[in-house]
């Protein structure tokens, strides 16, 4: 089985995670986002999306980081404990409803927050303006508070007591505003102590391990601006900031 | 079960007792006893596996699943959001807010959602008769009620398009035409309707909305 990664992605961090923490075995091939290797024709003929993580497993390809985990819950169940996506109706309906709500919601959020500081200058020629990054971190603000106060709440986690999927994918976007000097967990000490026992949970080195391409990149604005391979795509990225 | 219904633009959502149904006061939402269960794609798998409805639904076959999974996921920001914003810059913006929205930003709008149908044509559905397979299944259902909303707006995006107006059809067919149209009649009339509405309801949230769209 293999499945396409840049760490550096939200969405190829809770698929890297899941697979290593309960033990899954995979290869790990990496799609260079940074040098636009997502657009090239070889990976085109993976994936039309142009988008990671993709997997690939024998002849069957799979997009999706939601769809990805599912299915390794369903293709692995022996391996996989029950609290992961429990096979209750009610508490796999809670897993649902959170995978459902977050794409377009602290995903997109945390998302723009980062996009916005690391590409926006690259793709649009000029600084942020203020008040588009105000408004984006009002979003991110909300979408924080919803998923203190709906879906969190006092529990350890978010159906109760134990890590299912609904904790990871939620904590490696919380993460992304991190790699770009914005630090989503600011004055928040009930998502704070969460992500810490959700750390401890995966196993505190390989987190680190994962998120470390993303912490570690200094200057990833200027890192952009400086690739050779990013210039052409200039007018892609201007589409994401319209 | 019973179905309530409840109409959203007026500003029902907003009460506080629906607050206590979804604290996102947005629809659609479910209560099944005390179980409150927010997300259509959630709400639509926990009634298929409740009722234990027939298996093409929401395939237990491991590939399959996969398959409609994908469609769900990939969805929301692939062909609801650009679906959602078409119907809003030429509906509620213009006509309900009275607000002229600029040729650029139309052009976007319906850039995207070209993109996203070529895509549903040629990735999701390809050569299968359903995104699944050979059969319907919640990707259907959750792909056409997208489609059908710049459709409401006036925008016959089937035209042109052979594999997808094939794919309408049997879609239509599979779910049954009379409950198809029952269930689009409000979108389909939209463009009537929204001229029979308060403005001033959607004045408080304007400068979001604005944000959000434009």
């Amino acid at each position: 089985m293999e499945l396409y990664l840049d760490l550096i992605s939200p969405p190829c961090r809770s698929v890297y995670l899941f697979a290593t923490a309960v033990g899954i075995p995979f290869e790990f091939k990496l799609v260079e986002l940074l040098e636009g290797k997502q657009y090239s024709e070889e990976f085109g003929k993976l994936n039309i999306v142009r988008k990671i993580p993709v997997l690939k497993d024998g002849s069957f390809i799979l997009t999706e980081s939601t769809a990805i985990l599912m299915y390794l819950v369903q293709k692995c169940s022996s391996a996989v404990a029950d609290h992961w996506f429990p096979a209750n109706l009610q508490q796999r309906a809670r897993v649902n409803e959170y995978l459902s709500w977050q794409h377009l919601n602290l995903r997109t959020h945390c998302a723009k927050v980062f996009l916005l500081k690391t590409l926006y200058p690259f793709a649009m020629g000029s600084e942020v303006p203020k008040e588009k990054m105000d408004a984006a971190l009002d979003d991110m603000k909300q979408s924080l508070d919803l998923l203190e106060e709906k879906f969190l709440l006092d529990k350890p986690f978010i159906l109760g007591d134990n890590i299912s999927l609904a904790d990871l994918v939620a904590v490696v976007e919380l993460m992304q505003p991190l790699g770009s000097g914005v630090n989503s967990l600011e004055s928040r000490p009930r998502l704070m102590a969460w992500k810490e026992r959700v750390k401890k949970k995966l196993g505190e080195e390989l987190f680190d391990q994962a998120h470390q391409k993303l912490l570690e990149a200094k200057g990833l604005q200027q890192e952009i601006q400086n690739s050779p391979h990013l210039q052409k795509l200039q007018p892609v990225f201007v589409k994401l900031f319209r | 079960m019973k179905l309530r219904c409840l109409c959203v633009l007026p500003g029902e959502h907003f009460g506080e007792e629906f607050g206590k149904i979804n604290l996102m006061r947005k629809v659609p939402a479910l209560r099944d006893g005390d179980f409150y269960l927010a997300e259509s794609i959630a709400i639509m798998i926990y009634l298929a596996e409740k009722f234990e409805t027939p298996d093409f639904w929401y395939p237990t076959d491991i590939r399959q699943r996969a398959r409609v999974n994908e469609y769900l996921s990939w969805q929301h920001q692939g062909i609801r959001t650009h679906s959602s914003k078409v119907f809003w810059l030429r509906v509620m913006i213009p006509m309900v807010m009275g607000v002229e929205v600029p040729k650029e930003k139309m052009d976007a709008a319906l850039e995207d959602l070209n993109s996203s149908l070529k895509l549903i044509e040629e990735k999701f559905l390809d050569d299968r008769p359903f995104i699944a397979g050979d059969q319907v299944s919640l990707a259907d259902i959750v792909a056409i009620v997208e489609i059908m909303q710049p459709v409401g707006s006036g925008l016959d995006v089937f035209q042109g398009r052979l594999k997808l107006s094939a794919w309408r059809d049997r879609v239509q067919a599979a779910i049954g035409k009379e409950l198809f149209d029952e269930a689009h009649q409000a979108i389909l009339g939209a463009q009537e309707n929204v001229k029979l509405l308060d403005p001033t309801v959607l004045q408080a949230s304007k400068s979001k909305i604005l944000r959000y769209f434009m």
